[in-house]
């Protein structure tokens, strides 16, 4: 049968997908609007923006309005909460939404109060009109049916009558955490809730081949001992009481060897000898305007990185039937229950995934896998939920990490040094192993059951979506030919996943050390070098706006260095550009970092410069001291000794510039900073010893490897 | 069980508990407090930090006995929202925070820093800061903030 095609529709994504309007919104008879989005807080004050912009589209007081926690029971399924979309994603929805729901109201009110729709104002929820007639959203709230779907003719305010939207607006969930009131996960206590952690071997991939419980069945407070094939826990009374047990049970286990682990003295090579599948991701070709006279090769490494968040994975869940509650701190309630539905072999419809806050996760660490452990562990707890807390050493080395990474840069020069062509090629494990998007689980205890799913190898998100090895591989200049190549690895004897910027940060440490390099041979500044190559005004404001904070190029001083870098995330998101000053004979101090950013329209500037800021010294971080270390048995770096972040007495000054664009709609800013700080720093090494440092972290070990490799 | 007696928050408490546990244990399970955060259980990141008389202490590195008629206290003694420590109010005007999970350690950091020098430089507070990690690099934002507060409790 032939049937008309639909009108294309305006709907923004996320609305597109769940078009009912109270799904999005509820008003309630004394004065209160609650917002319910699919995205869940991680820190990054999302909920804030969100709130800020359902209040200004209504016209109500901000603190009228509640906003609920993710939840497969009630929230719209907005996927994961990741890679910077969230404000994107979900603000624009919102803001459609909540136009929509305004206009709803007001037809009503111009029917009750016999007034013409186009002279009512709404003030905080009062809807007034011409002879001081009047109603209200809560007088009118129960007579409003937003059981309907949204429709592309809702038109949002133009920017210029938005009141909040683009004001510093305090986040609303600060004072909780200041005051000790329960926000986070970890703080949750349920009614007669249990305790449990599970046992893992130290060795990668060792599987448990005899378990005996009886030392720990002897442990106070002990309720079950779970074993299923190579997974194996404890449930107790009291959490003081699981630690025990957990230790006793450890006596009684035998692990086979475990898999080998790579040579982590030289990642390049494991990397490049491993099998791969190769992908074209960009080629320009145009007859050369000079002849090539010279090609010079450059090999960049990044080592394997951790999450590392302050707090350990944890998660509760609890049984009642065939029905299960799980509460957690994962980006992707909807995406945690679909790969829980897989595992348990349950309908999704009986799981009811919750979202509580958690600390800073900045991509896909264990927060999913201890949600299977909990929900492993309640089956043994009569109906009782369960809590699961990862320990610092787990959180270390059974989460996945983000992918190490080789990237070559080959780059055809003419006689005056300028590129005529650019090869660019990544070796790397993918960057996504998220839950929830393939038919088999992507959690860490499905792998071990007795009848274990096959192990996730990583692949990567479509170029469409930004890509993840070779996110950012593509250059913004005006290069006019150049191949990008990806080679994925298609073994994985180190579990990687998403970590903030997947594989931008890399790239733009190679890209933008390269041109370093090329203009310095040149003699060319490098802020004109890269400004005579790129043609985006935006992209030039923020190199200027950098420049200029920096006051580029500051006057030379001995063992001080400065280097600019630039990059636009994705190729498609928030610009930044970042000046780095530097210290540093055997060991660099970073001492200042000047960052312009233009994320569009930012809707809470001091919340955009917030995580500018975060970004830049959690760069900062990877780029002077992370590496995850293993030996050919296992991780050894499972502890803060021996996996050392950024202290308060290292972290730069740090100074933002943030460029308004009211009419250009936001894009998140906390993966902005990663790649740019990144190669600012590399460049500035240079500028300060003269030396180019191509291998992550710019440890004392890498910088002198570096020093005899140029000498 | 022997008991250990101790003033936790201003209130003497006597408490039956194996003296061996750590302190953070004991604050969290028995007492059932979450202000100290449990974060490595190694003395390592500071996220459970308490004050005990006048210096700020990992809890989760401190066997309970060793409190025995101490003053202890936490982030849920400094002040509540009613009654704000002028740290905790420092923190919400410099929005000092992104996830906010190290901020009770670091605030009782602050806190006993603030009570033996009262007009800390920045180069101090960083000091007193350094055993307290931060993974979503809210360093500055928190340096400032404590500056703030010192600057407030001196004009009173
Ligand atoms: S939990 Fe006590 S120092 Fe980390
Ligand atoms: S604010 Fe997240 S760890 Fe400090």
């Amino acid at each position: 049968m032939n049937q008309p095609s639909p009108p294309p529709s305006k709907l923004p994504v996320s609305l597109v997908a769940n078009p009912l309007l109270s799904s999005w919104l509820k008003f309630s008879a004394h004065g209160q609007v609650t917002v319910s989005p699919g995205k869940v807080e991680i820190g990054q004050g999302i909920v804030t923006a969100l709130a800020q912009i359902a209040a200004d589209e209504l016209d109500v007081d901000i603190s009228r309005v509640q906003m609920v926690r993710a939840s497969t029971a009630v929230s719209p399924n907005e996927g994961v909460t990741s890679g910077s979309l969230s404000v994107q994603q979900s603000g624009r929805a919102l803001r459609h939404a909540c136009a929509e729901v305004r206009h709803i109201f007001l037809q009503l009110a111009s029917e009750r109060l016999g007034v013409d729709i186009d002279t009512l104002d709404v003030d905080d929820g009062t809807i007034s009109g011409p002879g001081n007639v009047a109603t209200s959203y809560w007088e009118l709230a129960d007579d409003v049916l937003l059981d309907r779907d949204a429709t592309p003719d809702a038109k949002p305010k133009p920017v210029a009558r938005r009141v909040l939207a683009g004001a510093s607006v305090q986040r609303i969930d600060i004072p909780d955490k200041v005051f000790a009131r329960p926000r986070f996960i970890h703080d949750w206590a349920l009614p007669d809730m249990l305790h449990g952690r599970v046992l893992r071997s130290e060795n990668a991939r060792a599987k448990l081949v005899e378990l005996n419980d009886e030392r720990a069945r002897a442990i106070a407070d002990l309720v079950a001992v779970v074993h299923d094939g190579s997974f194996a826990g404890v449930v107790s009374e009291t959490e003081h009481g699981a630690e025990a047990a957990l230790q006793a049970l450890r006596k009684g286990a035998v692990w086979t060897a475990g898999e080998p682990l790579p040579d982590e003295s030289d990642l390049a090579a494991f990397l490049k000898a491993q099998p791969t599948e190769t992908t074209i991701i960009d080629k320009r070709t145009a007859p050369p305007s000079a002849p090539k006279t010279r090609t010079i090769r450059r090999q960049y490494v990044r080592p394997y990185l951790a999450h590392a968040s302050i707090a350990p994975s944890c998660a509760m869940a609890q049984w009642n039937g065939d029905r299960l509650h799980v509460w957690t701190h994962s980006q992707g309630v909807y995406l945690l229950r679909t790969d829980l539905a897989l595992v348990l072999n349950l309908r999704a419809e009986n799981i009811a995934v919750e979202h509580l806050e958690g600390a800073g996760c900045y991509g896909h660490n264990a927060a999913d896998d201890v949600a299977l452990d909990a929900v492993l562990l309640a089956r043994a707890a009569g109906g009782r939920p369960v809590r699961v807390q990862w320990s610092r050493a787990g959180e270390m080395s059974d989460a996945p990490f983000g992918a190490a990474m080789a990237i070559e840069i080959e780059a055809d020069l003419d006689p005056s040094g300028e590129i005529v062509d650019w090869r660019h090629s990544i070796w790397s494990n993918g960057h996504a192993a998220r839950p929830g998007r393939a038919a088999q689980p992507a959690l860490l205890a499905g792998y071990e059951l007795k009848n274990p799913f096959p192990r996730m190898i990583s692949t990567n998100p479509p170029q469409a979506n930004g890509g993840g090895g070779d996110r950012n591989a593509v250059p913004l200049y005006d290069f006019r030919s150049w191949q990008i190549e990806s080679h994925r690895l298609t073994t994985m004897p180190i579990r990687t996943s998403a970590l903030r910027t997947l594989g931008a940060q890399g790239n733009v440490f190679a890209i933008e050390s390269m041109l370093d390099e090329i203009a310095a041979a040149r003699d060319e500044d490098p802020v004109a070098f890269r400004l005579r190559h790129l043609d985006d005004e935006r992209a030039k404001d923020v190199i200027c706006a950098a420049a200029k904070r920096a006051g580029w190029k500051p006057a030379k001083q001995p063992g001080i260095g400065y280097g600019i870098a630039f990059a636009r995330y994705k190729n498609t998101g928030a610009y930044c550009a970042v000046v780095a000053e530097i210290e540093g004979d055997e060991d660099i101090r970073v001492r200042k970092l000047t960052l312009a950013v233009d994320v569009g329209e930012a809707i809470n500037p001091d919340g955009v410069i917030n995580q500018i800021e975060g970004g830049a010294i959690q760069a900062t971080s990877w780029v002077l001291k992370e590496r995850v270390r293993f030996d050919r048995q296992r991780i050894t770096s499972t502890s803060w000794t021996e996996y050392p972040i950024l202290r308060f007495s290292e972290v730069p000054n740090i100074e933002v510039e943030v460029i308004q664009r009211p009419e250009i709609d936001p894009v998140g800013a906390g993966e902005a900073a990663h790649g740019p700080v990144t190669a600012a720093i590399a460049n500035a090494i240079f500028d300060a010893l003269g030396v180019r440092v191509r291998q992550l972290p710019f440890t004392r070990e890498h910088l002198v490897a570096a020093m005899e490799q140029a000498s | 069980m022997p008991s250990v007696r101790f003033r936790l928050n201003g209130v003497g408490k006597d408490i039956d508990a194996d003296p061996d546990r750590s302190l953070l244990d004991i604050l969290r399970g028995q007492l059932g407090m979450i202000g100290p955060h449990f974060g490595c259980g190694a003395g390592e990141c500071g996220a459970c930090n308490v004050i005990i008389d006048d210096r700020a202490v990992a809890a989760c590195d401190t066997p309970f006995w060793s409190v025995a008629g101490k003053d202890v206290t936490t982030i849920e003694g400094l002040g509540n929202a009613e009654r704000p420590h002028p740290l905790q109010r420092a923190f919400i005007a410099e929005q000092a925070l992104q996830c906010g999970y190290c901020a009770s350690g670091i605030l009782m950091s602050a806190a006993a820093l603030l009570k033996r020098n009262p007009a800390p430089t920045s180069r101090e507070v960083k000091e007193a800061l350094d055993g307290n990690l931060c993974r979503c690099g809210s360093h500055n934002r928190m340096v400032r903030a404590v500056l703030r507060a010192a600057k407030e409790m001196a004009t009173g």
